[in-house]
């Protein structure tokens, strides 16, 4: 009943959507296989994407084709910058999303594509011959054949929902856990673990006062995460934000020993970073309030999801806390909040291809290797998608380095370090931060899309060159163009910057770091006309190339000192127990993880600075 | 060196200098040492004896002739320097016995020891880091006292240490900005910009510190370029000699550039003060004349120590005027010796430079002579009436590392004050120690040397300079207000820099030419 695949991916996430475009764009037969068509795409936590570091994470997916942008450019009801009073590399673009029309619009897309497949029902296991996947098996006792396998599972591998005392089996709110698979991995070889995530009530917005909150809208001139022609906004809706109280603490602390978190029932390892409010309430004593935003979930529904409150205390104490809330007197809730507990398999039983050591032609992406985020679910589905389209056709993996994408941090962090708790990207996490810019992620890595030949980067790529000769032509007028005195110091004067008393190239004044591009197109009539030619995004580029100079040249040049020991190679069969210099912790490391060059075997932790230096003086280096 | 064969193999090498003397220490390390030993060791049986114990007995080779007598210390790994076992034969210094022995233990199967090998062995066995490795280089090349006790302390770890702790208050410094950045619109408190200032100017100060030390290390481990200049029969050759206590068959002599100036080396206090004597310079009445005096100014420009001689019963203190204006050079810290004074006792500073102030030709020349390297304070103190070699110039301590205010150069500079003013008669051999240590105060200032930190790796000097840039750019960029992600990135090129010291962040020129260093036996 069914063709042999090229790739069949299993869960529709943010992950296997990801995974099921990236290998049919490169030309690969997919099946996508779900357990329910209905919740393909689905924004299991807050209907937003983007964020710091996450942002950058869209931009990047896609300036390699991959549509998590397009589709929160089509579905979104607010857009904002972050972080724009500090420097470009910090600009994060975030959007509110249509929970319901994301969804929709994903699996349309998915439906227009012809290499797409669909198939709904719970894959139980892999059909796996001599240490090569060949296939999924499902749970009606079906064998689907294929080459490859991207494992996208989420939270629903054994998952349970916690809220209060009670406790159930679930992959999310209302849909069932899959089972079979962790046991037919763990009987392969492979580690499993637990890890924890959570999420929030929601609740119904009729019922809420926000003349009590404060609003939060959405950027005057919203951007969008797209490179391509997606829409832009046109109307936003806000948010809000309010605050917890002492009162509302007490009540949380109430339903304490109740808690699974607290008594113990829940033994996976939450993230740090998105506390439960509890868990903040107990690790933050001194605090007596914290922030909620309060987010629409959609243009036309009155569910409201409450950013900040994410709970697994029993359902009436997440009640009476929220109605101590300001604005949310009157609160009628949806549903609570919970906490579910699946199964993760450690990632550093994965190759920077994302493929398995252990199972070849088998891909891991996104909570499954222990991370958290749409983004980062995302990245990682694309990026497996790539691979097993490339490990099937004989093709050398693709991998991004860390200086390349934040993707590349990602990944190559999960592989060599691995993960205690859900993983979620920071910027602090990039070695190369001025470089990954949300701004330049086309510049960055569409020629590399280009050259793996995925369907549509061609277009993509000319859009790319056309934006680099327009920053360049912008970058060449301003080094050329000379101002005098009297037409500029107005404005100098009114920026707090030294006048200027005999004409200067306006490059020089760009650099001055309270001078934008706009102030010197506000001053001068002739360089506005000439900056009107070009769209934002090239100007952009072209003013942060300008005035960041010396900052980006400095980054890229510690870059491509380390980028070296990327390419000194280690081969999968180096045999590191012969190397009695090295510690016994690093050799097992070593010889487990099989690192493909010193500089990733440099970041496996475990493996000293001076380990590493004995593998060069051994290489001979 | 691909295969990493290479590094299982027992090699032995010849430790001690080659030549005769009159023991020779040949050296084995690796799994076979003892085994090798055995072999041509007649006495008792070597394997199984216990580490640190030595056996008298005698090497024979394979056909039973004796070699030596020796006595072989014995070293059982991990308790040894390269972490290998290790079997030293302390044998009679003859260099064919030495031989002899050497390729007994080469056929035997052992391999000759590369260049550094045993050090490199040490370091794969992590028996030391690597600036302590490269300490192990300088301290074999070690000329002098000072130079090995720098050596020393860099091997036993204590620079590592002390950057790696600024390191560490770096990455705190570090991650509170980080935390600002990543959690902007989470409601966390931003980190106090004052406080965060404070830490960085500390950071700076020491790294500064230790950056001026370089100079001081450069100092003990390369000597300091010593020029005597005068007028002819000022008495420089007698000085010379003087100095130099002829009778002492150590002093060599090394041609100079040109045919009139000559090289010596003297040790003072274990600094050694490379001596370049130069022709006499006198008022130039040709070409000939012109071409001798600008060598002199030529040698002056290379020294890094001055040593104006003359003769006080012959030379006009206008002639010492006009001599000084033509060799005092700024960056030159200057010593003038007023010579002859059995014959003229009573020849006071005042008699020639007016005290408090600077005398000596034009002002521009005089205040560079006296206040040559003050740079940092921006004026001439010596025109301030004050005598700089008064402030206490010190090179850096470890108990006042955050305390200098002057880069330590200054404690080159001497002037024109009466610091600088050395009465001695070179014949009757009066006041040679004082000028001994005048010379001494002038290149390491007053302070004894004591424990401190002391840079003296050109590598570290420069990955040190290029933290102290970033830590500026760190300062800078707050005081324009720059966002602090570029904040971020400036310290993080710190801790970058940091890391390459004590080789946290592994470079391949880093490692490249670490080992390349050595002589052959370490």
């Amino acid at each position: 009943m069914f063709p042999k695949y090229d790739v069949i991916v299993v869960g529709a996430g943010h992950a296997g959507c990801e995974a099921a475009v990236a290998a049919a764009n490169l030309g690969s037969k997919v099946l996508l296989a779900t357990m329910n068509m209905q919740t393909i795409a689905q924004m299991s936590c807050n209907p937003a994407m983007g964020g710091v570091a996450k942002g950058q994470i869209v931009r990047e997916i896609d300036a390699l084709g991959g549509y998590s942008g397009i589709v929160t450019d089509h579905t979104m009801l607010q857009f904002r910058m972050l972080n724009l009073s500090k420097g470009p590399a910090m600009w994060s673009p975030r959007a509110q999303s249509d929970r319901m029309l994301f969804a929709a619009k994903w699996r349309k897309m998915l439906e227009e594509h012809p290499n797409i497949d669909f198939w709904q029902e719970m894959v139980s296991g892999l059909i796996v011959r001599n240490g090569v996947v060949k296939g999924v098996r499902t749970g009606m006792g079906l064998e689907i054949e294929s080459n490859a396998v991207v494992l996208t599972n989420g939270t629903f591998l054994n998952g349970i929902i916690h809220i209060g005392e009670k406790q159930f089996g679930g992959g999310r709110a209302g849909e069932k856990a899959a089972t079979g698979i962790t046991e037919q991995l763990v009987q392969l070889g492979f580690e499993a673990g637990r890890m924890k995530t959570g999420t929030p009530p929601r609740v119904d917005g009729r019922a809420l006062d926000y003349a009590r909150m404060e609003v939060q809208p959405g950027d005057e001139n919203p951007g969008k995460f797209s490179y391509t022609d997606t829409p832009k906004l046109t109307r936003q809706l806000p948010c809000h934000i309010t605050y917890t109280s002492p009162e509302v603490h007490d009540m949380l602390k109430s339903g304490f020993d109740q808690s699974p978190m607290f008594n113990g029932r829940i033994q996976g390892r939450g993230p740090r970073y998105c506390p439960s409010i509890e868990d903040k309430v107990n690790r933050f004593a001194e605090r007596d309030r914290h922030q909620l935003f309060v987010e629409p979930e959609g243009w036309d529904t009155c569910e409201i999801y409450v950013n900040g409150f994410s709970s697994s205390l029993p359902e009436d104490v997440q009640y009476k806390a929220l109605r101590m809330v300001p604005g949310f007197e009157n609160m009628k809730m949806f549903r609570p909040g919970y906490a579910i507990e699946y199964d993760y398999f450690p990632p550093t039983q994965l190759q920077l291809s994302l493929e398995t050591h252990l199972v070849r032609n088998l891909f891991f992406a996104g909570q499954i290797n222990g991370t958290t985020g749409y983004e980062e679910a995302g990245c990682q589905g694309l990026i497996a998608g790539i691979n097993a389209h490339l490990a099937i056709n004989d093709q050398e993996p693709f991998i991004l380095k860390r200086s390349e994408a934040y993707i590349g941090v990602l990944i190559d962090d999960l592989i060599n370090k691995g993960t205690e708790e859900p993983y979620r990207m920071f910027t602090s996490r990039a070695e190369y931060r001025i470089l990954l810019r949300q701004d330049n992620a086309d510049i960055r890595l569409t020629p590399l899309a280009h050259q793996l030949g995925i369907r549509g980067s061609a277009e993509r790529l000319d859009r790319v060159r056309s934006k680099e000769s327009a920053a360049s032509a912008i970058e060449k007028f301003f080094e050329d163009y000379s101002v005098e005195p009297g037409d500029i110091n107005k404005v100098l004067e009114d920026r707090d910057s030294s006048p200027i008393r005999q004409k200067v190239k306006l490059h020089g004044i760009l650099l001055r770091p309270q001078i934008s591009m706009d102030d010197l197109g506000q001053a001068l009539p002739d360089v506005k006309a000439f900056l009107d030619q070009y769209d934002p995004e090239c100007r952009m580029l072209a003013e942060i190339n300008m005035k960041y100079e010396g900052y980006i040249v400095r980054e890229r040049e510690v870059a491509d000192k380390l980028n070296r020991l990327e390419e000194v190679r280690l081969h999968d069969d180096f045999r590191y127990d012969n190397l009695p210099s090295l510690s016994s912790e690093a050799r097992e490391k070593l010889a487990r993880l099989k690192p493909r060059t010193i500089g990733q075997a440099s970041r496996i932790s475990g493996v000293s600075p001076s380990d590493i230096s004995a593998l060069l003086v051994y290489l001979g280096r | 060196m691909p295969s990493d064969a290479l590094h299982t193999e027992t090699i032995v090498a010849l430790a001690t200098p080659p030549g005769v003397g009159a023991i020779g220490l040949i050296r084995l390390s690796g799994k076979d040492a003892v085994a090798i030993a055995d072999k041509a060791f007649w006495g008792k049986k070597l394997t199984g004896q216990p580490s640190h114990t030595i056996h008298f007995g005698t090497i024979r080779d394979e056909t039973g002739k004796d070699l030596d007598e020796v006595l072989v210390s014995l070293f059982i790994a991990p308790k040894s320097y390269t972490g290998e076992d290790v079997v030293e034969v302390s044998c009679h210094g003859s260099p064919y016995i030495l031989q002899e022995v050497i390729q007994l233990f080469i056929r035997l199967g052992a391999r000759l020891a590369q260049p550094g090998e045993f050090t490199l062995r040490a370091f794969l066995n992590g028996k030391m880091d690597l600036s302590q490795a490269e300490a192990v280089a300088d301290l074999i090349a070690s000329e002098s006292s000072a130079a090995h006790s720098v050596a020393m302390q860099q091997m036993r770890g204590g620079f590592s240490q002390e950057i790696q702790r600024l390191r560490q208050e770096l990455i705190q410094f570090a991650s509170l900005i980080e935390l600002e950045l990543d959690f902007s619109e989470e409601d966390v408190e931003f980190a106090n910009r004052g406080e965060l200032r404070q830490l960085v100017e500390k950071i700076r100060t020491v790294i500064r510190a230790l950056i001026r030390s370089f100079q001081l290390g450069n100092v003990i481990k390369n000597g300091v370029n010593t020029v005597i200049a005068g007028r002819p029969n000022a008495g420089k050759s007698t000085l010379l000699n003087a100095l130099l206590n002829e009778e002492r068959a150590i002093v060599s002599e090394i041609a100079g550039t040109t045919r009139d100036t000559i090289e010596e080396v003297l040790n003072i206090n274990g600094i050694p003060f490379r001596i370049i004597d130069t022709a006499g310079i006198r008022e130039a009445r040709d070409a000939i004349e012109a071409i001798g005096v600008e060598r002199t100014l030529e040698k002056v420009r290379q020294g890094s120590l001055l040593v104006y001689v003359f003769d006080v019963i012959l030379t006009q203190p206008a002639d010492v005027h006009a001599d000084l204006e033509r060799l005092a050079r700024p960056g030159v810290p200057l010593l003038i010796v007023a010579n002859k004074m059995d014959l003229n006792p009573h020849t006071r500073f005042e008699h020639y430079f007016s005290v408090g102030s600077s005398t000596v030709g034009s002002p521009a020349v005089g205040s560079q002579a006296v206040g040559s390297l003050q740079s940092g304070s921006g004026q001439s103190e010596g025109s301030k009436g004050q005598a700089p070699a008064d402030t206490p110039s010190r090179p850096l301590t470890s108990s006042h590392p955050l305390t200098s205010s002057h880069p330590l150069t200054s404690s080159l500079s001497l002037s024109l004050s009466q610091k600088a003013w050395v009465p001695i008669s070179a014949k009757a051999q009066m006041n040679i120690e004082f000028l001994k240590e005048k010379l001494y105060e002038a290149a390491v200032g007053q302070e004894l040397l004591g424990e401190s930190t002391i840079v003296s790796n050109v590598r570290h000097l420069e990955a040190l300079q290029h933290t102290d840039e970033s830590l500026t750019a760190v300062l800078t960029g707050m005081d324009n207000a720059v966002t602090s992600d570029f904040i971020a990135m400036d310290i993080r090129r710190a801790l970058h820099y940091l890391g390459e010291i004590t080789g946290e962040i592994t470079t391949e020129d880093l490692l490249d030419h670490i080992f390349s260093k050595f002589c052959i036996g370490k």
